[in-house]
């Protein structure tokens, strides 16, 4: 080329089609946060045994149904003293028998960061006793106390690690199930493919929660917490996986008709290298696409089976079971921050649902000029 | 006549697609379970009953329980195709409990697809014809929201909110002891009062999923060349907008009434268990926890064809709306 | 001006905002439609001329293109600017349809799919003032008979996916001319259609201009067409008319290297058997921000450095109606 074409052409011209996706994607300035905040989330619950002030099974004798700890950083007289808490004293009202809870202004328990605190387990086998921040011998509630004295911020992120792992596994057995039955759909067609559609069909036609509250039922309550978890992933799998496998055989027959393979073929490259170079490029995004949007409705599965009492069973807690304390409208209506976990549920959900929508955009790259 | 034979076809389609959801939940409900015959047992011991070994012999007999599983799914499926939905263990007919409650599942399934579908749609219209405007914007946020929010959540919080501002309990379709009035006009006006936070909670998701997918169609079809050949006829923008890109985004919607309704249904589950509504929800979900099995399995077989009805519907409905495929069905 | 114009273009420029910059479809075009003559309009695809017909219309996309330039339409009162009209205004939409139709390449997406034909076609009297529906649709049955359609008594009734691709094309044509316009813009009529429904096609439009005594702006790439139906030719490229002039002066006598490069590229009968079609190197820039210059320069076999590249070469009058812009002939 030797004049005239200006530089936006050229970029215009030599864009790949990741590098499409991509500028693409960074429009989504939502989605792109989205992400990093979700990637804080999963490093979190990986961790957060560290992150957290105790234990989410620690109950704290006389600490019941505490609201939230406020964080102080002056004391009464107004002199600094940087974050600290109060201690706590409380009364019984004498006519409802609650628990009324003052600060005692008196004693100062000033919050330790990178501190050694409470023993714990890192992922239940490293014995460890570090902790991101406590309060020494006072206690410090960020999001309260439940009704039998635990610290609800500890549990929600304790929660976080079965809540935002349920979804991803469960998507990819689904994934795996819809992606291989799809697959062998939209590849062999014929009988085939009659009966795994029929099936999807079938399948899809049945009330969805009624069926998973029938299967969650099935699982005995006396086992392991392992054990439940891969049970309500794969009953929670057993609906999903009909979508994706008809997403599936819709994308492979529509890529198998696309005119770029059909030249592919005539310029005489390899089957293998028609599916690496053509085929996978088009489909990896639209596997990526389709597994961030099946996410959500995972979570919130979970999150629905375990507030009934049938998914996570205690003691292992996810941000389901830490629901079921919030049941009773009186407890809620005195305790609000019970509700707290349900923030984190609508959080995620939210956050993959831009992720998703961001990415959906974007894997069409052609979509205007 | 055509018309009839496709519908008589899509009629034997849906019976067969019945008949494979009925083995698959009778596989899930009562085989994991044991037998009726061992809870009959159980349940007249406890009362004092001494059985021997004959007696639960010829009870197994009488059940066909003695014979292989296919069999035994065969006896139950006559049973249930003539209506005989056998013995609650509360004592009571199956089928005289879910005829209690049938009523209120469909009256709230049937409201809560009329107003998702009265809501979505002309959000979605204002949405897709005002892209990026402020109110497109709003809409589209609040319905990020309304689908990330778990629909039992969102009743307890209305349950909550209420209670805490009005003192209101808002559980249930009737207050306090006008359920068993006979029907005034007083008795309606309250069944009103505790219908709408149900239908808000039930709606709320679906309404959130059909503004997004008319906004997307109808983003779509205002793209379309024949949106274009109609403007250069000089045919008036909102005449146009009504009569062909409406139009057409309507198809997918118009079909959306044979998943939507199985969601609705599946949907109310969780949250007539939340808000405690005489609905099938909280009767399967009791039965399940009771093992009552011959309850639990009539009610999912119940829901499944409320919703294959959906399905149905579905299909006939767009067969008579889209000329393309009333033509390509034979449909006249 | 010439006495017999009925359409002005002067100095249009029409430009999209992209992500990746301006796009300058039509970029400072100019040319004349004369009363009941053809103009045939020529280019690579990309090349801007269905923009131009847009233009005219009023019906670019709104979102994010812009315009400027003037469009007259002359009337025997005197001439409106087209350009200046509100496009979503009473008498753009009045102008519509009834001064200046339009038909469009694909007749299979340009109707929709879920309204009868008749239904269709109908509206366009309609909108215009139509009231009495019985006459409407005697009136359409009438038209639909004219331009080749059998049966039309039934034909109306139908739906575009139950017609072929040539009758789709022939419904289009008679909804464009149901209200006598004075100017008809084709935009690759044909090309959607086999070659002999093409030839039908053609000649139906050139029997209903010398009974309608209509203009028309044929739109097309094919050069083949042009030959047959245009009396002026403007040949664009990149946004800009290179080179202007009759259908004889332009196929006969072609001055500017892209034209003649067209023109070589067609096969011609025995002449280039055993050879290679010629053809032009390269392809059509994208006109994203394009430097102020010859659009072609890159492309050309006569390119003159510092010449070509460093501004856009004004139009010469080669011979009496026929210009050019380049370099060459400056």
């Amino acid at each position: 080329m030797n004049s005239g074409i200006s530089a936006a052409e050229e970029r215009y011209y030599i864009a790949s089609q990741q590098q499409l996706i991509w500028r693409r994607f960074r429009r989504h300035r939502l989605a792109l946060i989205s992400v990093v905040v979700l990637v804080i989330m999963y490093f979190l619950a990986f961790t957060y045994e560290i992150w957290t002030p105790y234990r989410a099974v620690t109950q704290h004798q006389g600490f019941v149904n505490t609201p939230p700890t406020p964080i102080h950083f002056f004391d009464a007289d107004g002199n600094f003293v940087g974050p600290f808490v109060y201690g706590l004293k409380y009364e019984l009202n004498l006519d409802t028998f609650e628990r009324i809870y003052t600060e005692d202004t008196e004693t100062i328990h000033r919050i330790n960061f990178f501190t050694r605190g409470e023993p714990y387990r890192f992922w239940g086998r490293i014995a460890m006793d570090w902790h991101f921040f406590d309060a020494g011998e006072g206690k410090v509630f960020l999001l309260g106390s439940d009704q039998l004295g635990r610290d609800v911020f500890s549990r929600i992120f304790a929660a976080s690690r079965i809540s935002l792992t349920i979804g991803l596994v469960g998507v990819f057995l689904s994934f795996f199930l819809g992606a291989t039955l799809g697959g062998i759909s939209g590849y062999y067609g014929g009988a085939v493919d009659i009966v795994i559609m029929r099936l999807t069909e079938i399948l899809s036609a049945i009330p969805q929660i009624p069926l998973w509250i029938a299967l969650a039922a099935i699982v005995p309550i006396d086992w392991p917490v392992t054990r439940t978890y891969f049970a309500i992933t794969i009953i929670l799998s057993t609906m999903t996986w009909t979508g994706l496998a008809r997403a599936v055989r819709a994308k492979l027959l529509e890529m198998r008709e696309h005119d770029y393979i059909m030249a592919a073929k005539i310029a005489g490259a390899s089957d293998i290298r028609i599916i690496y170079d053509h085929l996978l490029p088009g489909y990896i995004s639209f596997l990526i696409v389709n597994i961030t949007i099946a996410i959500p409705g995972m979570i919130l599965g979970e999150t629905a089976l375990s507030f009934l009492g049938l998914g996570i069973r205690p003691p292992a807690v996810s941000w389901g079971t830490l629901l079921e304390g919030a049941q009773n409208i009186s407890n809620i209506a005195l305790y609000p921050w019970l509700l707290t976990p349900a923030l984190f549920v609508i959080a995620t959900v939210l956050l993959f649902n831009f992720v998703g929508d961001g990415l959906r955009d974007a894997a069409d790259p052609f979509k205007e000029l | 006549m055509s018309f009839i034979k496709y519908l008589i076809q899509r009629l034997i389609y849906a019976f067969l697609v019945l008949i494979v959801i009925s083995f698959l939940i009778f596989m899930i409900v009562q085989l994991p379970r044991g037998d009726a015959v061992d809870r009959i047992v159980n349940a007249r011991q406890a009362q004092g009953d001494i059985i021997t070994e004959e007696d639960e012999a010829a009870l197994r007999a009488q059940y066909g329980l003695d014979k292989p599983v296919f069999v035994q799914y065969f006896i139950w499926a006559a049973q249930f195709a003539r209506g005989n939905m056998g013995q609650s263990m509360l004592g009571i007919p199956v089928s005289d409990l879910i005829n209690e409650r049938i009523a209120a599942t469909m009256l709230l399934s049937i409201i809560s697809l009329v107003a998702t579908y009265a809501l979505a749609v002309p959000i979605g219209i204002f949405s897709a014809t005002r892209q990026y405007s402020l109110g497109d914007y709003f809409w589209t946020f609040v319905g990020f929201i309304g689908l990330a929010t778990p629909n039992f959540l969102l009743a307890l919080i209305l349950l909550f909110l209420f209670h805490k501002f009005f003192g209101l309990s808002i559980g249930g379709l009737f207050s306090p002891g006008v359920e068993d009035q006979p029907w005034s006009l007083a008795k309606a006006l309250d069944l009103i009062n505790h219908l709408w936070i149900p239908i808000i909670v039930i709606v709320t998701a679906q309404t959130a999923g059909t503004i997004r997918t008319m906004r997307a169609t109808l983003l779509d079809e205002l793209g379309q060349q024949y949106v274009i050949t109609a403007r250069a006829k000089g045919v008036r923008y909102r005449r146009l907008l009504f009569k062909y890109p409406v139009r057409l985004a309507l198809n997918p919607i118009v079909n959306s009434v044979g998943y939507i309704l199985p969601r609705l249904i599946s949907g109310q589950t969780i949250v007539a268990i939340v808000m405690n509504l005489p609905t099938l929800g909280p009767l399967l979900f009791s039965a399940l926890l009771a093992e009552d099995v011959e309850l639990a399995t009539s009610i999912l077989m119940i829901q499944s064809i409320l919703a294959v009805i959906g399905v149905i519907l579905g299909d006939i409905m767009l067969s008579v709306y889209d000329p393309r495929i009333r033509m390509e069905k034979g449909v006249t | 001006m010439t006495p017999d114009a009925l359409l002005e273009v002067k100095d249009l420029h029409t430009y999209f905002e992209l992500e990746e910059g301006t796009l300058k479809a039509v970029n400072g075009v100019s040319f004349t439609i004369r009363k009941n003559r053809t103009l045939g309009i020529v280019g690579e695809s990309g090349c801007g001329k269905s923009v131009t017909a847009q233009s005219i219309m009023r019906i670019t996309p709104k979102k994010n293109s812009s315009m400027r330039g003037q469009i007259l339409l002359h009337h025997e009162s005197g001439a409106v600017d087209v350009a200046q009209l509100d496009e979503d205004g009473d008498e753009m939409r009045d102008l519509r349809g009834r001064d200046i139709a339009m038909i469009f390449q694909e007749p299979m997406t340009a109707f929709s799919p879920v309204h009868t034909v008749g239904n269709q076609i109908m509206e366009a009297l309609f909108v215009h003032g139509e009231r009495d529906k019985r006459a409407a649709r005697k009136r359409v049955i009438a038209l639909l008979d004219e331009v080749g359609i059998p049966a039309p008594e039934r034909r109306i009734d139908e739906y575009p996916f139950q017609l072929s691709g040539g009758m789709r094309q022939r419904s289009m044509i008679a909804m464009a001319i149901i209200l006598n316009p004075r100017l008809l813009i084709a935009d690759e009529p044909t090309t959607a259609l086999d070659v002999t429904i093409q030839a039908q096609i053609l000649r139906l439009m050139k029997r209903l201009q010398r009974d309608n005594g209509m203009a028309i702006m044929f739109i097309t790439h094919d050069l083949g067409v042009i030959a047959n139906m245009a009396d002026d030719v403007a040949v664009m490229y990149l946004g800009k008319i290179v080179e202007y002039g009759t259908s004889r002066q332009i196929f006969n006598d072609p001055k500017h290297p892209y034209t003649k490069g067209l023109l070589r590229s067609i096969p011609k009968f025995g002449t280039t058997i055993g050879k290679h079609l010629a053809t032009i190197k390269g392809t059509v820039p994208v006109p994203l921000d394009p430097p102020d210059a010859c659009p072609f320069a890159n492309r050309c076999a006569e390119f003159i450095a510092g010449a070509c590249d460093v501004r856009m070469p004004a139009a010469v009058a080669v011979a009496p109606g026929h210009s050019v812009n380049c370099v060459l002939y400056e």
